[in-house]
């Protein structure tokens, strides 16, 4: 028998398979698929202070090994998931589901983590700082160290839930802003969200997405998205959920060698939308070939010597 | 929907860049003509979403147009070649709201489903008036076909080497009865099918660049008058009504 739990942050999960934000929705789609059940957790679509219609199309781009979108956080709002999707979500999942927060300035974070305090199923909140801060001309604040403390700190004042901050790559030194999250309180740290990029059509010769760019996913990132966490997890002491481009059990391990506590699965789900069930139903063959009993104790396994 | 194999049983060219293809496996998630399949290639990582054109207990046939690479691809695969496909993606046209004087109408590869739309309205008795639009007469596929359904058919060519040289929404103008359309076609020959004023109603079936095809990624989301909709999901058939150009 191999023991597949893990823990993020005292949050226990029966596995470390974890469907990522705005790949999985609410969970609806899927769970007309199998029983969400199987899923160590899974991360709902990022949600912010208001309903957000998103960006025009074409948000959609292919790519060899992955793909592109620039979807814009469309999302129905904070309250609108309160009132209609948390109810529905407990009646297809009883697990512990982390809330994907977006913002558009300090207090709009601390105000979206703070109306989930009393949602008692959301076990961590998942802080997306690849938001453009209104206040600061447009500036991401995942690109800065500072604005990545001041949004931990915010959001550690107005919750009690454990904080993951979900961290861009597109930074000259991703260690710097973990070191930051870490400093300012974070009890974790999720990464990386994707990486900017942009198509562009040979006949009409206009960028593929109306957005210009878009962000990278798939299997192509994920040796980049391996060795950020890498990097992080010698940086810092908190745990890291590993995301970016993992599709199959020996990416999640490989994942959690490079020093992930849990795993996330994004792209993989929109090519094979069974790929989460996939892993997990493959995973205890992977760990038994590879002589694991318990799982867990992978996380940074490639690190020593 | 249904994730399931399908092989390619058959192949044939219909013009000099549309191809049927008519493939074996498990159609049982397919509730209604005009939803679509999701097939993957290889070497490819976003699958390829294709109308259905018609389909029996096991059997699927599929209209494709080469438009890029993936489509190129598609169309050449030998006999025998299995697929991966997720089935039954979509809403579908929705027959009921079809009245007595509704007429389909479809322009290029946009044709595709309302063969299966025409074939189940003429097995419930009544074979619906066929409207088609093409750029010129080599451009023409699947005449016989609808024929054979028993469908009156008007034919439009931009050129006029066949039928009445115009649109199809010319051919539509000359039924003035017509009061709803079920329709699939290029975007421009939709908006001008929607603002044709005898239409009281109709259902028009958009296409989109798609990451999943089934509502998880809201990257085909289009806005109407109530509220986004997923082309994927909540369409592709939208309702007159709520179109916003």
């Amino acid at each position: 028998m191999v023991n597949l739990a893990v823990s993020l942050a005292g949050v226990t999960l029966k596995n470390p398979i974890i469907p990522a934000s705005g790949t999985f929705g609410y969970g609806r789609e899927y769970a007309e698929l199998y029983d969400l059940n199987i899923l160590g957790s899974f991360s709902w679509k990022g949600t912010t202070g208001q309903a957000r219609l998103g960006n025009p199309q074409p948000r959609i781009a292919e790519m060899t090994g992955g793909m592109l979108n620039a979807v814009g956080l469309q999302n129905p709002g904070i309250d609108k998931v309160l009132s209609d999707e948390v109810p529905h979500i407990a009646e297809i999942f009883q697990g512990p589901v982390i809330a994907n927060v977006g913002g558009f300035s300090v207090e709009e974070y601390a105000e979206n983590c703070r109306k989930l305090e009393d949602v008692k199923q959301v076990r961590i909140l998942e802080v997306n700082i690849s938001c453009p801060n209104v206040h600061a001309g447009g500036k991401n604040f995942g690109c800065d160290p500072k604005a990545a403390a001041e949004v931990t700190k915010a959001v550690k004042a107005a919750t009690n839930k454990p904080v993951f901050m979900k961290l861009t790559p597109n930074v000259t030194d991703i260690t710097e802003i973990a070191r930051a999250c870490e400093d300012a309180g974070a009890d974790g740290l999720c990464l990386i969200n994707t990486l900017l990029g942009m198509r562009i059509d040979l006949k009409s010769r206009r960028p593929v997405i109306a957005n210009r760019t878009g962000g990278v996913s798939g299997p192509a990132v994920f040796p980049v998205a391996l060795r950020m966490v890498w990097d992080v997890y010698e940086a810092v002491n908190i745990p890291i959920i590993g995301c970016g481009g993992v599709s199959t059990a020996e990416d999640a391990v490989e994942m959690m060698l490079a020093g992930a506590a849990a795993v996330e699965v994004g792209a993989a789900n929109l090519k094979d939308p069974y790929a989460c069930k996939t892993i997990i139903e493959t995973l205890p063959d992977v760990c038994q070939r590879l002589g694991v009993t318990n799982l867990s104790q992978l996380t940074g396994g490639a690190h020593h010597g | 929907m249904k994730k399931s194999f399908f092989t390619l049983e058959h192949t044939r060219q219909l013009t000099e860049d549309i191809w049927e293809l008519i493939f074996s496996g498990d159609t049982s998630a397919v509730t209604a003509p005009g939803q679509f399949v999701n097939v993957e290639l290889p070497e490819k990582f976003l699958r390829r979403p294709i109308s259905i054109c018609d389909w029996t207990a096991d059997s699927l046939t599929l209209l494709v147009k080469e438009a890029g690479e993936g489509t190129r691809q598609l169309v050449r695969f030998p006999s025998g070649t299995r697929f991966d496909v997720l089935s039954g993606l979509g809403n579908g046209f929705d027959l009921e709201q079809a009245g007595e004087h509704a007429i389909l109408a479809g322009g290029g590869i946009g044709i595709a489903p309302l063969y299966g739309l025409a074939r189940r309205m003429a097995e419930r008795g009544h074979a619906p008036v066929v409207a088609l639009g093409f750029r010129t007469k080599t451009d023409t596929f699947y005449l016989e076909e609808f024929s054979a359904l028993g469908c009156r058919l008007l034919i439009a060519t931009e050129d006029g080497s066949l039928g009445t040289k115009g649109f199809v929404t010319d051919c539509i103008r000359s039924l003035p009865e017509c009061d709803y359309v079920l329709t699939c076609g290029p975007l421009p020959m939709l908006q001008a099918v929607h603002s044709l004023p005898q239409l009281k109603g109709g259902q028009f079936s958009f296409e989109a660049r798609m990451g999943c095809g089934f509502g998880a990624c809201m990257g085909c989301s289009v806005p109407t008058k109530g509220g986004y909709k997923r082309v994927c999901k909540d369409g592709p058939i939208l309702d007159k009504e709520e179109i916003i150009w």
